[in-house]
């Protein structure tokens, strides 16, 4: 008898946490893939196209669908080690056709700029101001430091140049500067 | 219980957690009087000297600018400008080592003075008649911003709009050695209260807190005086206790109040400025003494006469530890700021600025080099000692593994960067430079997050914008199209092009019904030829028979005879010539009956001839026809079913079929062409038969068909096809 019970209770309980999920699943249905958000959150949203793919998200969606998470020169080590914690799987060293490039943002000699636009059309972020004709110039703020512009211009007069340090950015150093303490 | 505020008034003080009680060594300074500095050579002028934004550059290369005057502009609300302390010539406005820890260039004015001394034009306010706006935009011209070490721009303090219950001015100058806001105090204690006065003005505080370390007796005493006339001034002496001069750690000291994560003093209600802000202020108001000088300890071991200097502000540290009587020693330090908190200065050219309170040249003894860092051993001390009650062990580890995560988790962000955890380490950890580090990482971090973030939202408008114009592009395109042949439409071929469009229009129409026209005449010549090889084979069809009679009058004679004897005239005979033909061509279907019903089974046997015949029917273009024809037959011969005249015998059946066939074919051309199809059809099978028969002629099988017809056509057609294949393998056998 107590067994029929200790069923019927199991059984029911079975009964109603199925349900329960059955809604949950139905009621609480997540449209889109939320994976690929999270990889897209953590890639550097340079829009370099280094990793071979047209941008940062359909990057994001090639991890999903199982690509190799070590192809973003941009992000660097940082990157891919967040990625491999996201993945569940091991950070790989970065691919080794590609190499980590320091921050850099364009530059644009623009004495030599002959304003073909070319550079404009190849910016993903549209960070290079300019008219046909007229000089351009880099926002320098808003350069992802792709390279995608240097390789259009028909002159040759981009440069990519490592981005300063500033006091603001500047980290510390623990071998330049040590603690001191008084006696 | 009496309330906060009766507890507050009554003189309680609160405590904080961890602290340390390093040697003070402030009696090297805090006794002798502020020495003023003279004018140095050269005053570098950094353009930022404070937490926020620099300021527009107002003048030139080579301009002579007076004392007092401004040098950058401050027109946003995180920008305060900088002032020239002295009159002279700007000689350039080049990178120069700044007043950092990370000692980068930073774009700095080189001012030579001229040594006149020379004022601009002063207009000092009467805080009292004028308005907030005007004192909080003195305060904000006149470049002030927090002196205690941050440097927070003080007119965005002193503007809040919050209700503000307790203004605290922080005289509390904890770290060792310095000493310059206890002078001040002594000094110019007045004139302190008078800017204190100006605070209260703008921000209405129920009370001012004046919290000042129990190791100052002479400035906390200058202070009572002065603050003797105003009745919600309270001076507290707090105990000596480093960190009690943080800001948070006072106000936990002063109101028991603890400064949520994250939030500023404001958000409760309080106010904290330095105690040498409200001299600054003052001076702005009152004077219109912009902030020009600032007084600096100068201590350490090495000077002569350690002591606390009126500074311009951009006097290079060289010229502070000159006046002081400074012995360089080998390996020789010189410390921006306290022995907790200060920064080692990479070159003596760096400049005093607004934040700049102490410079520290100690010798090796008075403040060692950090020894070797060893493990840590978990002893807790750094725990104990921390002032914001963090977990100093935990964020080492983490710092160590750049877990920028669980730092957060950890609150390092609540690190103000005290230095009691490394001062406390028995095995030397410099756990506060690993936090900084970790820090300036997880700045940066948050920085690269918020330009991916910004860069995304670039890169997604970007391809937003691309594809609608490129549909705008597309419409227009059709809009055009459309406009362009409406013109057309309308006034005909206007331009050049349009007529030449028009004469294109025009080919294309006439070569299109060409076209057509060549088609239908295809379609039509085809339909000719058709007809005439039908008409062909018709006729060949004609004759096959005309010849098949003939050969069945020469093969049949006794027949013949015997019919033509009774009858005796020439068309009756040509009509026995013909009912013979026929009979002869029912029993032959019958025959070809059978065989189909051997390879196909069916039970029909009025469809099978029919089938058969378009399975033989080898001229395509008869095909249809055939078809046609075949299903014409079978209608007829299911009405012949359902009319009851179940024809005993194929050759009565066939007769009034084909009798009928004659009759409708001069009624209708259709059926007269299927007839005539059906006829090429049967003539063509007959012909082939023929030609089996004549191979099977010598077998004595052949004439039996023929008498077996007119009993059962099934059994007939059975037995002619067994005939038929006996022939065949005959035949074969015959060749082989």
């Amino acid at each position: 008898m107590s067994l029929l019970t200790a069923l019927i209770a199991l059984g029911t309980l079975a009964l109603i946490f199925g349900a329960v999920l059955g809604y949950a699943a139905i009621r609480f249905k997540v449209e889109s893939d939320p994976l690929v958000e999270q990889i897209d959150d953590v890639l550097p949203q340079t829009q370099c196209g280094q990793c071979g793919y047209p941008g940062c998200r359909p990057y994001a969606e090639a991890i999903a669908n199982g690509d190799d998470i070590n192809k973003c020169p941009p992000g660097g080590e940082a990157t891919i080690r967040k990625l491999a914690d996201l993945m569940g799987v091991e950070a790989k060293p970065l691919n080794e056709a590609q190499t980590e490039n320091v921050k850099r943002v364009a530059y644009i000699r623009e004495d030599e700029c002959i304003g073909c636009t070319k550079c404009i059309q190849a910016c993903p972020v549209d960070a290079i101001v300019g008219a046909s004709k007229l000089m351009h110039t880099v926002l320098a703020d808003e350069c992802t430091g792709c390279d995608l512009c240097v390789a259009p211009c028909p002159v040759d007069c981009i440069d990519m140049i490592p981005v300063a340090t500033t006091p603001e950015r500047w980290k510390w150093d623990l071998a330049a500067i040590p603690v001191r303490m008084v006696e | 219980m009496p309330g906060l505020f009766q507890q507050i008034q009554a003189g309680k003080l609160w405590d904080f957690h961890g602290g340390i009680h390093p040697p003070g060594r402030k009696e090297q300074t805090n006794q002798k009087p502020i020495a003023v500095l003279p004018i140095p050579d050269r005053l570098y002028l950094p353009l930022r000297q404070h937490i926020g934004v620099a300021g527009q550059l107002l003048v030139r290369v080579g301009e002579r600018v007076l004392k007092g005057q401004q040098l950058t502009s401050a027109e946003n609300s995180m920008a305060v400008p900088v002032h020239a302390p002295t009159s002279g010539t700007v000689l350039s406005i080049t990178p120069h080592t700044s007043p950092h820890p990370s000692a980068l260039p930073e774009l700095t004015l080189v001012l030579e003075p001229d040594g006149l001394d020379e004022w601009r034009q002063r207009e000092p306010l009467n805080f009292l008649t004028c308005d907030n706006m005007t004192l909080l935009s003195r305060i904000q011209d006149s470049g002030i911003a927090g002196m205690g070490g941050a440097g927070f721009p003080t007119h965005i303090k002193a503007g809040l709009t919050q209700p503000v219950d307790y203004l605290i001015i922080n005289a509390v100058e904890c770290e060792p050695y310095i000493s310059a806001d206890d002078l001040l105090m002594q000094e110019a204690a007045t004139t302190i209260v008078k800017g204190i006065d100006i605070l209260c003005r703008l921000l209405n505080p129920k009370a001012v807190l004046i919290g000042i370390e129990d190791d100052k007796p002479i400035a906390a005493a200058a202070m009572m005086a002065a603050c003797s006339q105003r009745e919600h001034y309270y001076v507290r002496l707090v105990p000596t206790k480093y960190p009690s001069g943080g800001e948070k750690q006072l106000i936990q000291l002063l109101t028991n109040k603890e400064v949520p994560n994250g939030r500023r003093p404001a958000d409760i209600g309080i106010v904290m400025q330095n105690v040498g802000t409200a001299f600054a202020i003052a001076q702005a108001v009152l004077d219109d003494h912009p902030l020009l000088s600032r007084i600096v300890t100068v201590a350490g071991d090495t000077l002569n006469q350690p002591q606390n200097v009126l500074a311009l502000l951009g006097t290079p540290v060289s010229a502070l530890l000159d006046a002081c009587g400074f012995q360089s020693q080998p390996q020789q330090r010189v410390i921006m700021g306290g022995p907790m908190m200060g920064f080692t200065l990479p070159d003596l050219s760096v400049p005093v600025v607004k934040t700049t309170n102490c410079i520290l040249a100690p010798t090796a003894q008075e403040l060692p080099a950090a020894s070797t860092e060893m493990d840590c051993i978990r002893c807790s001390a750094c725990a104990d000692a921390c002032p914001a009650s963090l977990l100093p062990q935990q964020l080492l580890w983490y710092s160590k593994a750049k877990d920028s995560d669980k730092l957060q988790e950890y609150n390092l962000a609540d690190c103000i960067e005290c230095g009691a955890c490394a001062y406390v380490c028995p095995s030397e950890i410099p756990l506060v430079q690993y936090y900084r580090v970790a820090k300036a990482d997880i700045r940066e971090q948050q920085r690269e997050a918020l330009k991916a973030e910004q860069a995304k939202a670039r890169f997604e408008t970007r391809n937003a914008r691309l594809e609608q114009e490129k549909q705008e592009r597309l419409q227009r395109n059709q809009q055009l199209a459309a406009a362009r042949q409406q013109q057309q439409l309308a006034s005909g071929a206007n331009t050049a092009v349009a007529d030449a469009l028009a004469r294109i229009k025009a080919k294309q129409a006439q070569a299109a019904p060409a076209e057509e026209r060549s088609k239908e005449q295809i379609l039509a010549e085809r339909e000719l030829k058709k007809q005439q090889a039908r008409e062909h084979q018709q006729q060949k069809a004609e004759q096959q028979k005309a010849q098949q009679q003939a050969t069945e009058q020469h093969s049949e004679p006794t027949e013949q005879t015997a019919t033509t004897a009774t009858t005796n005239s020439k068309a009756a005979a040509v009509a026995a010539a013909i009912a013979r033909a026929q009979a002869k061509k029912a029993a032959q279907a019958a025959e070809q009956d059978a065989t189909e019903q051997q390879l196909t089974p069916a039970p029909n046997t009025e469809k099978s001839p029919q089938a058969e015949v378009s399975t033989e029917a080898d001229p395509r273009k008869a095909a249809i026809a055939a078809a046609i024809a075949r299903a014409k037959a079978k209608q007829q011969a299911q009405t012949e079913h359902e009319t009851g005249a179940v024809p005993a015998t194929a050759s009565t059946a066939n007769k009034p079929a084909a009798g009928s066939d004659v009759v409708t074919a001069a009624e209708d051309p259709r059926k007269a062409a299927v007839a005539a199809a059906l006829a090429r059809a049967k003539a063509k099978k007959q012909a082939n038969a023929e030609a089996t028969e004549q191979t099977a002629a010598s077998t004595p099988v052949t004439p039996e068909p023929d008498a077996v017809v007119t009993e059962d056509p099934r059994k007939a057609a059975i037995t002619a096809a067994l005939a038929r294949a006996k022939a065949r393998k005959q035949a074969d056998s015959e060749n082989s």
